[in-house]
Parts: C-alpha cells; sequence; structure tokens
C-alpha cells in the first residue's frame, strides 16, 4: 500500500478515537472550544487529504460534515441531533477508513443520505435568514444578548473563539501533535500537555514489540540454562558475569513488558460514545462515569477484555439502569449512574462496573433459569441468592423480557464468561434490589509469563497453570489419602469432601500407570472442582505461553505450549477444557430413583451402601433403599405438633434425625436422605453424607440400640448399619402395612414372599444377618414357582397381611406339597392382630411376626431351621 | 488440475533452449523420492527431541524447539499413507511454514537439490492413490527414477482437514 495513504489511515484512526469521545463531552459541555476544534480540524485534514490522495467519497462526507460545524461557529445550538449527525459522518469516515485500509481503493456506495441530512440541517441552522432559520437566528440572538448557556449549547463568544484559534483548512495544516504508542486520555482542556508528550514517543509496530518479548523471554532461558551449567562445572571464571547478566535479563525483560503495558482507558474510549446511543435508543438518561482509566494492562489482555467490558456496560445500562420516570417514583435521581473504575489489586487488576440501577431480580433469574433448563427446582430452591446471581453467566441466559435492539439475545454475559476464563480471570457479581449492581472483574496483570506447576504423566511432562492448582496430594493404596471408586469412577476424600478424580494419562491416551498410585493435583475451575491423578509433580516454573499451532488448536486440553529450561518442549494443560471434559464424564448427581435401582443379586455378596455421619457415629444404609439425596435449607423445616416437617415436591415430608443426638441446624443447609414407597417419603437428617461404597457387607449382629441393625465393616470403619424400619415407623406408624407393587425374584434358601419393594430390601440384610441366603419373590404364584424349582427352600417367610401377595394361601398350598411340606414358616404382619392371628392358626401357621420388629424376626428365623417350628 | 509453482521463483533460470527451470529440494520417504520447491524450504536439521502431543492427528509426530520456536513435526509417512517402519524413526526434517507458522517435515533422508526444466513436469499417475494425488503438484522422470513433487499447500492441508 502507499506509504503516504497508510500514514493518512493510522493518523486519521488515532483522531478518530479521540473525536468519537470527545463529540459526547461537547453534548453536555458545548462550551469547551478544544473539542470543537479538534473535530473542526480532524475534517479539514482528511477533506484536504482526501483531495490530494484523490478519494472523492470521504472527501464529499468530510465536507459536509464541516459545513455544520461551519454553521455551528455562525451560532447554531449544539443540539443532540447535531451531534448524533456528526457522530455519524464520523463513522462514516471510519467504515471509508477500513475499507480503505483492507483494500487500498474507496468502498462501492453512495452518501447521499448522510450529506442530504448534514446539508438540511445545515440549512435549518443557518442563521444567515435562509430557508426556516428565523428561529436559529432568535436564539443566536438570544445568545448574543449575553444569557448563560443552556445544557445543550454553545456560547455564542466560546464558539466564535474557538473557529478563531482554529487552524484553516487544507494541507498547509501543521501536522497534528501525536499521542504515540502509548495514547493516554487526557483531559480535553490539556491539549498542550500532550503536545508535550507527543515529542518523546515514538510509533512502533506492535509486530515489533511482540517480537522483542519473545526474543528476550528465549534469553530468559537461555540464561537459565547457562546458570545450570555453571552449576554443574562448579567454574569460578562463569559466576561474576553470570550474574549480571542475570541482572541485566532480568531489567531487560522488565522493561519490555513495560513497552507491552498500556492505559485501560483505550479499552473504555468507545464507552462513553456506547452509553450515549444506548441512552438515546432506550429513552434512559445515564451518566458514565470512569475512574483509574491511567491503570495499565498488558496489551493483549487489553484487547481481550475490550468486548466483555462493552458487554457489561451494555447490560447495565440496558437492564440495570431504569427509566427515568421509574428512577423518580423510587425516589432517585432521574440520571442513572453507570461506573467503571480499575485498579491494582496485588498481582491482578481488578475493573468494577457498577450501576445504580433496580438491581438483579433474583426471582426472574430462578423462573428464568428453572424454564432454560439450567437447574431443577430443587437445585434452585437450595442455591443461595449469591449463586442464583451467577446463572447469568450460563451460555443461553437473558431476563429481558423484550429482546431489544440491545440486549437480551441471550448472548452476552457468557460471552463475558468465557473471555473472562480464557485469560483466567473471575467475574463476581454483587447486587442490591433498587441499590444497583456491581460486576467486579479480576484479570491477571499480564499473560505473557505464568507461574506453572510442571507434572509428569507416561515419561511426559505437562504444565498445568498454578492459578487454578489448590493442593496436590500424594495417594497411594493403604495410604494416608487413597483413591475410592464409585461405580469405577475414582474419588477422593480430601477434608470432608469427595473429589472427582480422572487419570490424566487415560484423558491423554497416554497408557496406564499405577492404578492409584502417584499425585493427584486438585484443581479449581469456576465453581468446579476435581482431581487430577498425575504420575509425579517435580516444580513450579515461571514460563512464557507461546501459542499452539493453528492445527492444534481442535484438541481441547491444550491451552499452549512453552520451551522449558533444558530446552525440551512442554504442552500446557488449559483448566477450563479438563474441566469441561470432566463435567461431561461426571454423573449428573448421585440420585437413584425409586425402582431404578435393580434387586442387589442373592448370588452376589456384594452390596452399594451409602455412608453418612450423624450424631458422632458413622452410619450407613444400603443405596438400593435410598430414593435421593438433597441439601435443603433449613430455614424451611417446619414444626407441626412438635414434629419438624419440610414441603417436598410438593407434598409434607417427615423429618426424622438419624440420631437422637443430632439437633437440626437453624439454618445452612441440612442435608437429608430421602426414602420414598408410593406417595410417601420420608426425609432422615444426617449431619453429613460420607461416601458410597460397594463392597460385601457382613453385618454384625449383637445387641444395639434401637435403630440400629448391627456394625459392619466399610470402608475399614465400623459403621452402624440403620435399621430403617424403625424409622419408617417414627415417621409413618402405618408405613408398613401399605399396598406395594411388584418386582422379580433370584433363587437361594430362604423363601422371601413380600410384595412391598421396599419392605424386600429392608428384609434382605435381616435374612443375611441371620445367617441365611434369602430367595425374595413378590407374590404367591412367583412362590409357588420356586417352591418348584428348587428342592433346598429350608425355610419361608412370609407376607401374610396383604391378600394380594396371598401369604396364607401360600401357606395352604404347602400342605400339598411333599418336598415342602415340613419347611417352617414365618408370616410377617405390620400389627399382630387377634383376628388375623386365628386366621394363621388356622392354616397351621404357628408364627407371627411384626414386620418392622427385627429382634423378634431375627429369633424366629434362629429358632426355625433348628426345627422348633412344625408346619401343619 | 496441476498447480504451477510460481514463475515469479528467483531461482527459475532461463534455461538454453528458453524453458524455466525449477529448483527441488530432494528427499527419500519409504524408498520413494520426493522433492519439495526451494522457496518453500526454511532449512534442514536433523531432529533430536520431539515432544508428542496426546490426541493429535496421527501424522503430527510432536513438537520441536527449533532455537526457540516451536516447531510442529509432521510425519509424511503417516500423511501419505505408508506404513510406519517398527523401530526406526524419522531424524531428518525439512523445516516450512504455512501461514505464518513453523512446521518440520520428517523424513528418511534429504538429498542434494535438483534443477529440472519445468516443461518436463507430468500429471501423477492417475493410479497412485488418492492420498498422494491430494498433495502432490506432479512428477518428473529422472534417469533414476520417478520424483513426485509435494504441495506444501495441500500437504500441509491434511493437517487442518484432520484437526
Amino acid at each position: 500500500m502507499d506509504e503516504l495513504l497508510t500514514d493518512f489511515l493510522t493518523e486519521s484512526h488515532e483522531h478518530l478515537e479521540t473525536v468519537d469521545r470527545q463529540m459526547v463531552e461537547f453534548e453536555s459541555n458545548p462550551s469547551n472550544v478544544d473539542i470543537l476544534r479538534n473535530v473542526f480540524r480532524l475534517l479539514h485534514t482528511i477533506k484536504g487529504t482526501c483531495g490530494f490522495l484523490g478519494l472523492p467519497r470521504l472527501e464529499a462526507v468530510a465536507h459536509a460534515g464541516e459545513t455544520l460545524l461551519g454553521r455551528l461557529r455562525d451560532g447554531a445550538p449544539a443540539t443532540p441531533a447535531t451531534v448524533t449527525l456528526i457522530l455519524e459522518v464520523i463513522d462514516r469516515i471510519k467504515m471509508i477508513l477500513e475499507a480503505l485500509a483492507s483494500t487500498g481503493r474507496e468502498p462501492d456506495g453512495d452518501n447521499s443520505d448522510l450529506i442530504n441530512a448534514l446539508d438540511c440541517a445545515s440549512a435549518m441552522a443557518d442563521p444567515s435568514g435562509t430557508a426556516g432559520s428565523g428561529q436559529a437566528r432568535d436564539m443566536a440572538a438570544d445568545r448574543a444578548s449575553a444569557r448563560a448557556p443552556r445544557h445543550g449549547e454553545a456560547s455564542l463568544n466560546d464558539l466564535e473563539r474557538a473557529f478563531r484559534e482554529t487552524e484553516g483548512p487544507g494541507l498547509a495544516a501543521p501536522p497534528l501533535p501525536e499521542p504515540g504508542p502509548m495514547p493516554r486520555p487526557a483531559p480535553v482542556a490539556d491539549d498542550s500537555s500532550e503536545a508535550r508528550l507527543g515529542n518523546q514517543t515514538i510509533r512502533v509496530q506492535i509486530g515489533a514489540l511482540d517480537h522483542l518479548l519473545t526474543m528476550v523471554s528465549e534469553l530468559v532461558l537461555t540464561r537459565n540454562q547457562l546458570i545450570e551449567i555453571a552449576r554443574r562445572e562448579d567454574d569460578q571464571h562463569f559466576k561474576l558475569p553470570l550474574q549480571r547478566l542475570s541482572h541485566i535479563t532480568a531489567e531487560l525483560q522488565a522493561g519490555v513488558m513495560k513497552t507491552r503495558m498500556q492505559p485501560i482507558g483505550i479499552a473504555w474510549n468507545k464507552l462513553p460514545r456506547l452509553v450515549r446511543d444506548l441512552s438515546a435508543e432506550l429513552g434512559k438518561k445515564i451518566d458514565l462515569v470512569m475512574d483509574g482509566a491511567e491503570t495499565e494492562l498488558d496489551r493483549q489482555v487489553l484487547e481481550l477484555i475490550k468486548d466483555p467490558l462493552m458487554h457489561m456496560v451494555r447490560n447495565s445500562a440496558d437492564h440495570g439502569i431504569e427509566h427515568p420516570a421509574e428512577r423518580l417514583a423510587k425516589g432517585k435521581s432521574e440520571t442513572g449512574r453507570i461506573r467503571l473504575s480499575a485498579g491494582q489489586e496485588g498481582g491482578a487488576i481488578t475493573i468494577r462496573i457498577a450501576d445504580d440501577g433496580k438491581g438483579l431480580d433474583i426471582t426472574r433469574i430462578r423462573a428464568k433459569a428453572l424454564q432454560a433448563g439450567l437447574a431443577s427446582a430443587a437445585e434452585l430452591d437450595r442455591m443461595a441468592d449469591a449463586q442464583v446471581t451467577r446463572l447469568i453467566l450460563h451460555a443461553g441466559f437473558s431476563t429481558a423480557t423484550s429482546v431489544s435492539s440491545v440486549s437480551g439475545r441471550g448472548v452476552g454475559m457468557d460471552v463475558v464468561k468465557s473471555n473472562m476464563d480464557a485469560i483466567g480471570g473471575t467475574i463476581d457479581i454483587t447486587s442490591e434490589p433498587d441499590r444497583g449492581t456491581t460486576f467486579s472483574v479480576k484479570i491477571p496483570l499480564t499473560l505473557a509469563i505464568v507461574s506453572v506447576l510442571i507434572v509428569t504423566v507416561a515419561e511426559q511432562r505437562y504444565a498445568l497453570p498454578q492459578a487454578a492448582v489448590r493442593e496436590v496430594v500424594r495417594v497411594r493404596p493403604g495410604g494416608a489419602h487413597a483413591l475410592e471408586t464409585v461405580n469405577g469412577a475414582s474419588v477422593l476424600r480430601l477434608c470432608e469432601r469427595l473429589v472427582p478424580v480422572v487419570t490424566l494419562s487415560s484423558l491423554l491416551q497416554a497408557g496406564n500407570g499405577a492404578p492409584g498410585t502417584g499425585f493427584v493435583v486438585v484443581i479449581q475451575c469456576g465453581q468446579q472442582q476435581f482431581g487430577l491423578l498425575v504420575d509425579a509433580v517435580l516444580q513450579t516454573e515461571e514460563i512464557v505461553v507461546k501459542p499452539l499451532n493453528s492445527g492444534l488448536k481442535s484438541i481441547a486440553l491444550f491451552s499452549g505450549n512453552t520451551i522449558l529450561g533444558d530446552g525440551a518442549v512442554v504442552l500446557i494443560l488449559d483448566a477450563n477444557g479438563l474441566a469441561r471434559l470432566i463435567g461431561n464424564i461426571e454423573a449428573d448427581d448421585w440420585t437413584t430413583e425409586g425402582g431404578a435401582s435393580p434387586s442387589p443379586d442373592a448370588d452376589d455378596a456384594s452390596e452399594t451402601i451409602l455412608v453418612f455421619q450423624c450424631g458422632g457415629a458413622v452410619k450407613a444404609v444400603p443405596l438400593s433403599l435410598v430414593t435421593r439425596l438433597e441439601e435443603i435449607d433449613a430455614g424451611r423445616i417446619e414444626q407441626v405438633s412438635g414434629r419438624p416437617i419440610v414441603q417436598y415436591r410438593g407434598r409434607l415430608m417427615p423429618i426424622i434425625r438419624a440420631s437422637e443426638a443430632m439437633r437440626l441446624p437453624e439454618s445452612g443447609l441440612q442435608p437429608l436422605v430421602i426414602f420414598s414407597d408410593g406417595q410417601r417419603s420420608m426425609g432422615m437428617a444426617v449431619e453429613a453424607i460420607l461416601d458410597i461404597v460397594t463392597q460385601p457387607v457382613d453385618i454384625d449382629f449383637s445387641d444395639h440400640e434401637t435403630g440400629v441393625l448391627g456394625t459392619a465393616v466399610i470402608s475399614g470403619r465400623a459403621t452402624e448399619m440403620v435399621d430403617l424400619a424403625h424409622y419408617l415407623t417414627l415417621a409413618y406408624p402405618d408405613w408398613l402395612a401399605m399396598p406395594r407393587g411388584g418386582a422379580q425374584a433370584t433363587p437361594s434358601r430362604v423363601l422371601l414372599v413380600e410384595q412391598s419393594d421396599f419392605l424386600r430390601e429392608m428384609l434382605l440384610p435381616v435374612i443375611r444377618a441371620a445367617g441365611h441366603t434369602p430367595v425374595p419373590c413378590t407374590s404367591l404364584s412367583e412362590a409357588l414357582a420356586a417352591l418348584d424349582a428348587r428342592a433346598d427352600i429350608g425355610m419361608i417367610v412370609v407376607d401374610v397381611e396383604n391378600d394380594a401377595s396371598g401369604g396364607l394361601d401360600l401357606v395352604k398350598a404347602l400342605a400339598g406339597l411333599p418336598r415342602h411340606r415340613q419347611v417352617p414358616v414365618i408370616g410377617l404382619v405390620s400389627i399382630p392382630h387377634p383376628d388375623l392371628a386365628a386366621r394363621a392358626h388356622a392354616v397351621g401357621l404357628g408364627e407371627l411376626v411384626a414386620k418392622f420388629d427385627r429382634p423378634a424376626l431375627l429369633a424366629a428365623l434362629r429358632r426355625a431351621p433348628a426345627g422348633m417350628l412344625e408346619a401343619a | 488440475m496441476i498447480a504451477q509453482p510460481a514463475e515469479t521463483s528467483p531461482l527459475a533460470a532461463t534455461h538454453v533452449d528458453g524453458g524455466a527451470e525449477f529448483a527441488y529440494v530432494a528427499m527419500e520417504i519409504g524408498g520413494q523420492t520426493f522433492g519439495l520447491p526451494i522457496n518453500d524450504v526454511h532449512e534442514v536439521f536433523s531432529v533430536n527431541r520431539i515432544t508428542p502431543v496426546p490426541l493429535a492427528p496421527p501424522m503430527v509426530t510432536g513438537l520441536i524447539n527449533l532455537r526457540g520456536r516451536v516447531v510442529t513435526a509432521i510425519c509424511l509417512r503417516t500423511l501419505l499413507g505408508m506404513d510406519k517402519t517398527p523401530g526406526r524413526r524419522d531424524r531428518m526434517a525439512v523445516g516450512v511454514e504455512s501461514g505464518r507458522e513453523p512446521f518440520a517435515l520428517l523424513v528418511e533422508s534429504i538429498g542434494d537439490v535438483i534443477r529440472l526444466q519445468a516443461s518436463t513436469l507430468e500429471p501423477c499417475p492417475v493410479h497412485i492413490g488418492a492420498a498422494w494425488r491430494a498433495v502432490s503438484q506432479g512428477v518428473y522422470r529422472l534417469e533414476t527414477g520417478i520424483i513426485v513433487i509435494l504441495d506444501l499447500k495441500q500437504t500441509l492441508g491434511t493437517l487442518q482437514r484432520a484437526a
């Protein structure tokens, strides 16, 4: 491209940025002659240069704009409409300049629409007495009579002075002071200081700076190598010069980093214009206040936060600030305020975008999240408000009820979130109804140098950014920390938390190391915490991040690569990529819906057990009995006639404490283990859910307190097996007499005929505890089939209360089966009833036991094989 | 259609009989001689240490530190669909660049620079296989055998498509 054209483009671009910002200010402060001078000068320069370079389209626009400015000089008021037109001129010029930059030619098309509008405005504003200018002249006359200018008007004197002091048009205009490579948003009236600054700066290609940084980084690495060698060789000659080299390198690095720093004000340049346009479009009155524009950030970071900032300011204007009438009704000032502030806090930059608007509508966010399927009603219920507000960062979330052209298209905050994630930044949201919302964004000072943890997997080294690393835990089977598995997935118990663990070698498909041995690096990524099992953790290092080859960018696990001190290339693991990958692997939650879980195979002694803590003891219950695990807000627990209940899924559910020693908390989250049977549910309040384990359960049956079936060793710990029947009758005295649904059976030695899945599950461990192998059946026909198939049934436990299971009929039928005539039968009833006892006796059933009376059942089971019970 | 080598090549000298001459770096992969236009070749080097990239397309052998630049190493043997000879690693590399990104094409050995007359470039035989046809500009008949001319853009494009 023509060098002249390139210079022209660069220069014009810089001026346009400044003018854009200043025009907005001019509108509210029309007496500022410097701004007018700047705009005027820009249009003159462009117009003149265009003629010289042969750019007729640009020249025409600049000319029309200049004419309108000329009218302002003649006394026309600077109304918002005029300012809008001038801003449009600037936009159009930008558009044409962009096309020029990319193609080297003016784009096709014409500007007659804009030029007509400008001409029209110029004619309207013409105070010299031509068409329709009477009013304008009157106003000019008003101002001439020394009336103080109103908002939106400039005093005639000021305007005239502005144009007197402005250099004339044409190419002869002296070159403008240039803001240099690090333009600082200087106060408007401070033109002269900017000029002085201009003399001390030079324009440098960004590529040159980037290259310089790369080279310095290499220098740092080479120095590290040298130091390494010198240490090995132990040569005193090297020591001093090496020390000097080390010093110089460090200083050089700092210096080069500094050249890449830019004030954040550069990213804010476009915002005043944005807010101005938005307020016009939305019919709101908004002030934008900016603090700390001089805060410096790495150029690369600055580029990445530009768009997110724009989104957030846009959101504040659209969703946050109310309409003037609404604000007045609330007793606030008519004009809303958005305050942008930036400052350095530790090694990070914090940017705040605060508005004094209506605050986030938590109720609407909840409703919207539910509608968009971001969370279930139950999950939403137990979320704190602060957690709910974070939902707005999810993709596909927007609460604006109508889709405006400004926001409400479901993009915005999730874009912000992902951009922030990309640079290792975080977002915090605080909101107060009618007081406003504040977004705090914390971002690292620079991306170029990152502190990483070097880990090895399958003999390869990988770098893991330390910002994401919470802790490192050494694991080995039998050690202080050991990995446990739940359904094949590894978990690590860590300070009362259960952290999902993934093996890095399997993620990388790089073969398997020793299972369960190595180091777990616990990574925090947003709300997600997970562990990464690696073979070894070597050291931490400061590295220079280099981008991945574009052909490899599709591998989500890596965010870049780097060269270590020994010259080897290592890949940098991306914590966000890992988190996403794990999110897909990880099961949604632990729930086992009623009926969905298969009955434990009677031949397989392993059972899946839920372990929890309560009243200082570790207790367990078969997971197959559990319907759901929930955490509810303790505030939702109500007391009805002295008993705690909670509204759960539209019903009232009694809450039973798993231990008398336990107290229900007054606030915070209360974990509940929920048991359901048909329409009834009970919540067992526990202190903490510890684990889910699958292992053979050998219940040691000896005397225990009520509510405890026995003890078993689970995960190496003595654990009390909960006698669920005890708790169920606490919740519903008649629970065990309810009608049930059916299921399946597997052959073995004690035939258990019980129609209810729930009771059957509960009785199976009791039968096992008494040393028998249960054969569960659900109905009379099933029981008869089982008896027919097997000769080795030693005992029958049968529900004789529910007619549907036909318990008494079974007892009658037994008499007709030669093989099983002698088999003892225990009848189960919910409440022993004289009438029922009589009927049982009539068919020859000798023993009746209450279903929830575990000791009695166990006693009967023990007695029966000894032949103490005789069938009729 | 055969992509013609750039006519503006400074190395394309005018021959006595008026035909343009092109220079190629000859290299050997799996017993076959290939040529790469010399303008595409930045350097030739031997490879010491390669960092493998898990989950990458199979033709990516790994990453190499070439004087402080991270270079992506491409195994031409895999790219061309040849069997990987067990126990044998290609240790010579041709440094090239595509879209300002550096690549190293791993080959068995690197030969001389061959100057050939542009007019004698022939289209690829139709039956040499799609993988080869996709990445070659054509072939030359030499006294010692056939040399297949690789098209750098097409060759590296295979990676972009695989990723």
